[in-house]
């Protein structure tokens, strides 16, 4: 049968996938919260996991509102995306240092 | 091996292949349809978990309505791919040795005995009429309600700053001002004169 340490490997590797993207993708806004949103699945994985291993459903209902924030930052980053690209026309990450007023 | 682990298998290889595509992939619509199949494929691992309620919502939503949040956002702006590329190979090698390190700890972590097959042995299957749903609905209902409660607030606060925060008022649009429209009285708006019946009838 498959161990846990398989799962946590799949876990592991997604984790660091998202990292090496936020690492590469610095200037472009919208893959950079992509990447987040792998790394939110990276630790939903875990939560998986151990929830099925150890036989406890609380993992899964913690993954449960870990879904519902990340949905919430999903749409708010984009929002945040949408007025930043009306106001400079472009979404590089570079460009974000003058916030003020 | 048996049928299960060919599955899992599979879907963490295709799961880890879409990953690495979304952060290297030029286009930004490819890298949103190679995470529409990165989540797609988490499903199918958490079905193998016997996650089926957590594996159906993550399609629901995140294939459903985020993914496609996403595609709407990105065909909607105008992004200059060939300047958002620029120092794409510069950061590369930081990058991967970062991740290479991170990766290469925590695999030694999970391979140090802790979590293998004879230590953390695979539970059985549960029963035929097992429902994970009701499982989950009647932790969620009772120990975790407070955690519902707030996580309802929070999604309602997201709503309201991602209206607010994307609605644009044009100057050129005409508004209705309806705390004048409902103010206004008879005077402001009719004035009655007596005139006479007819115009040879002077008084």
């Amino acid at each position: 049968m498959i161990p846990l340490s398989h799962y946590l490997i799949v876990g592991a590797l997604l984790f660091a996938i998202s990292i090496v993207g936020i690492f590469l993708n610095r200037k472009n806004l919208v893959i950079i919260l992509m990447a987040i949103e792998l790394l939110l699945l990276a630790a939903n994985v875990n939560f998986v996991a151990f929830s099925h291993y150890l036989e406890d459903l609380s993992g899964q209902v913690f993954v449960f509102f870990v879904l519902t924030v990340a949905a919430a930052e999903a749409a708010i980053g984009l929002a945040i995306l949408i007025v930043l690209f009306r106001t400079r026309r472009s979404i590089n990450v570079q460009d974000l240092d003058r916030l003020k007023g | 091996m048996t049928f299960l682990e060919v599955v899992f298998y599979v879907f963490a290889a295709v799961l880890i292949a879409s990953s690495l595509l979304v952060v290297t992939v030029r286009n930004p619509v490819r890298a949103a349809l190679f995470l529409v199949l990165a989540f797609f494929s988490a499903a199918c691992l958490w079905l193998t978990l016997e996650a089926e309620f957590l594996a159906i919502t993550l399609v629901l939503v995140y294939v459903g309505a985020v993914m496609v949040l996403f595609l709407f956002v990105i065909m909607m702006l105008d992004i200059d791919i060939a300047q958002m590329r620029a120092g794409f190979a510069n950061y590369l090698p930081l990058g991967s040795i970062v991740a290479l390190v991170m990766a290469g700890e925590l695999i030694l972590v999970m391979l140090s005995g802790e979590f293998g097959a004879t230590e953390l042995p695979r539970p059985a299957g549960q029963a035929v009429g097992y429902s994970n749903t009701e499982a989950l609905g009647r932790l969620v209902y009772t120990d975790y309600v407070f955690a519902f409660e707030v996580a309802a607030v929070i999604l309602l606060v997201a709503i309201i700053a991602a209206i607010s925060l994307t609605l644009r008022r044009r100057p050129e649009t005409r508004y209705q001002a309806p705390e004048k429209q409902v103010r206004v009285r008879k005077e402001d708006r009719i004035r009655i004169i007596k005139m006479p019946r007819r115009p040879e009838e002077k008084s």
